[in-house]
């Protein structure tokens, strides 16, 4: 393998310094890395591997471009809203770098494809957003020794290590088990700083980088922590557990599991039929609001999204206050109880009906069908 | 006093504070008087059994302490405790 003279004259940053030099630069360019998502995170990996000349990078993603991507994935753009994530990642990448082959894969990684995929790249990045999908990204590469980059955020504070080298920890040293589900919010559901995941992003790809040429210190047994707020990074010894199933001497984890039953989560979602008496229709929110139904109708949103949109009749009791208003409640009232999207609606119809409300259904989809159904001139947030 | 560092995903058990300042001779003893003083984030920081839960991790200074005396780990008032749970997100 060589470098053409228009990647000698593209690298010339990279060629002209030691570290890096010819020799690295044709490390990158043979290099196979696999990014899984190519969302937040994925966004500035994708960019900078591709700008670096990193020969061959895989995408892992099945999801469409939205308008509410675009505040932190700058990979797609504006007039990608609607195309599918890889069609539109991959053009920005070829846009900028031609020389780098870039493979989709339009999946969900499962533990019925992830060893296929995986097999075939020298490192793995883990831009993913749920527990089952990183608990399986984590175990593919212990099995197959590949090292696993990890980042990930939350609002203002992101978390980034290298995972799964020869001789080092894996996720499960660090955390053995997933939060139940509902315990720890999503980033759709919490929010994210839209720059933070361009930050963590960046440090992964460094870390690739670092790791193709085989130069510097990695975060190989560091969990480095960054809190965007205080404008802090801190970082934390991390070991490799004796205890870890997958990777510690006793193992128990020999092949790909149940990544779904293991983190507590429904394969599909639940299956809404026949829940008439626990979910109502916003088209239905909206007649008996306008017969004058005695009913309560309650927000359980935070007071800056009830800024951005309300539907007037609602009372906002944000969720994380409800167990302190549950008394000064009627349990005997009828009550709709609605959010953005119908998840923490569905958490506070479930502590409602704990505390003995016998009368309280989930309002579908929150705000936003009310906006797509009811009332257009409602912003979609 | 030991400083105890309050995650972003916590912060809204005890007041939106980044840290807490408690009294106490050990790892026990101080996350004992942390969750006395902010009942909410019991739940949050140990099972039902009363132990840590296994997707949070409690730090001395920059150690883990499961490899230190785990919730017998003695803390001076000058160490900082840092509590790191698991967070998830990426797109």
């Amino acid at each position: 393998m060589s470098l053409s003279n228009e990647e000698i004259a593209r690298y010339s940053r990279h060629l002209i310094m030691p570290e890096v030099g010819m020799e690295g630069q044709l490390k990158l360019k043979s290099a196979r890395v696999l990014c899984i998502g190519t969302g937040g995170l994925g966004a500035p990996i994708g960019l900078y591997l591709t700008a670096a000349g990193v020969g061959t990078i895989g995408l892992v993603d099945f999801d469409i471009v939205d308008a509410s991507n675009l505040q932190r994935q700058v990979i797609h753009g504006t007039k990608d809203i609607g195309r599918k994530k890889l069609d539109s990642a991959a053009d920005t990448m070829k846009d900028i770098n031609p020389h780098v082959n870039v493979v989709k894969h339009e999946v969900a990684l499962s533990s019925e494809n992830a060893m296929a995929i995986v097999k075939d790249y020298d490192i793995v990045v883990d831009g993913t957003d749920n527990f089952p999908t990183r608990y399986l990204v984590n175990d593919a590469c212990v099995l197959l020794g590949k090292p696993n980059v990890y980042g990930s955020i939350f609002r203002f504070e992101g978390q980034a290590s290298v995972f799964a080298t020869a001789d080092g920890p894996c996720y499960r040293c660090l955390y053995p088990e997933p939060p139940p589900p509902g315990l720890v919010p999503s980033c759709a559901e919490g929010g994210v700083l839209g720059i933070l995941p361009g930050l963590i992003g960046v440090v992964q790809a460094t870390e690739v980088v670092k790791l193709i040429l085989g130069k510097g210190d990695t975060l190989a047994g560091r969990l480095m922590l960054y809190d965007a707020l205080n404008m802090k990074f801190r970082e934390m010894r991390l070991r490799k557990s004796p205890d870890c199933p997958i990777c510690g001497p006793n193992r128990t984890i020999t092949e790909l599991i149940d990544y779904h039953q293991f983190c507590g989560v429904p394969r599909q979602p639940e299956p809404v039929a026949a829940a008439n008496d626990l979910e109502i229709d916003v088209v239905e929110v909206k007649r008996l609001i306008d017969s004058a139904h005695r009913f309560v109708l309650i927000d359980v949103r935070e007071p800056h999204e009830y800024q951005i949109c309300n539907i007037p009749a609602a009372r906002l009791i944000p969720l994380g206050t409800l167990p302190k208003h549950v008394g000064d409640l009627d349990a005997g009232a009828e009550y709709v109880i609605h959010c953005k999207s119908g998840m923490r609606s569905a958490k506070a119809c479930d502590l409602l009906r704990q505390s003995g409300f016998q009368r309280v259904r989930n309002m579908k989809g929150g705000i936003l069908a009310w906006a797509d159904k009811v009332d257009p001139r409602v912003p979609k947030y | 006093m030991a400083k105890i560092l309050i995650p972003t995903p916590l912060r809204q058990f005890v007041n939106q504070q980044d840290a807490v300042e408690v009294s106490g001779a050990n790892v026990e003893t101080l996350l004992g008087a942390l969750t006395t003083q902010y009942p909410d984030l019991r739940k949050n920081l140990f099972n039902d059994e009363g132990k840590l839960r296994s997707f949070v991790n409690v730090y001395l200074n920059d150690e883990d302490i499961r490899y230190l005396n785990k919730g017998q780990t003695e803390v001076k008032d000058s160490d900082t405790l840092s509590i790191v749970p698991s967070i998830a997100g990426g797109r």
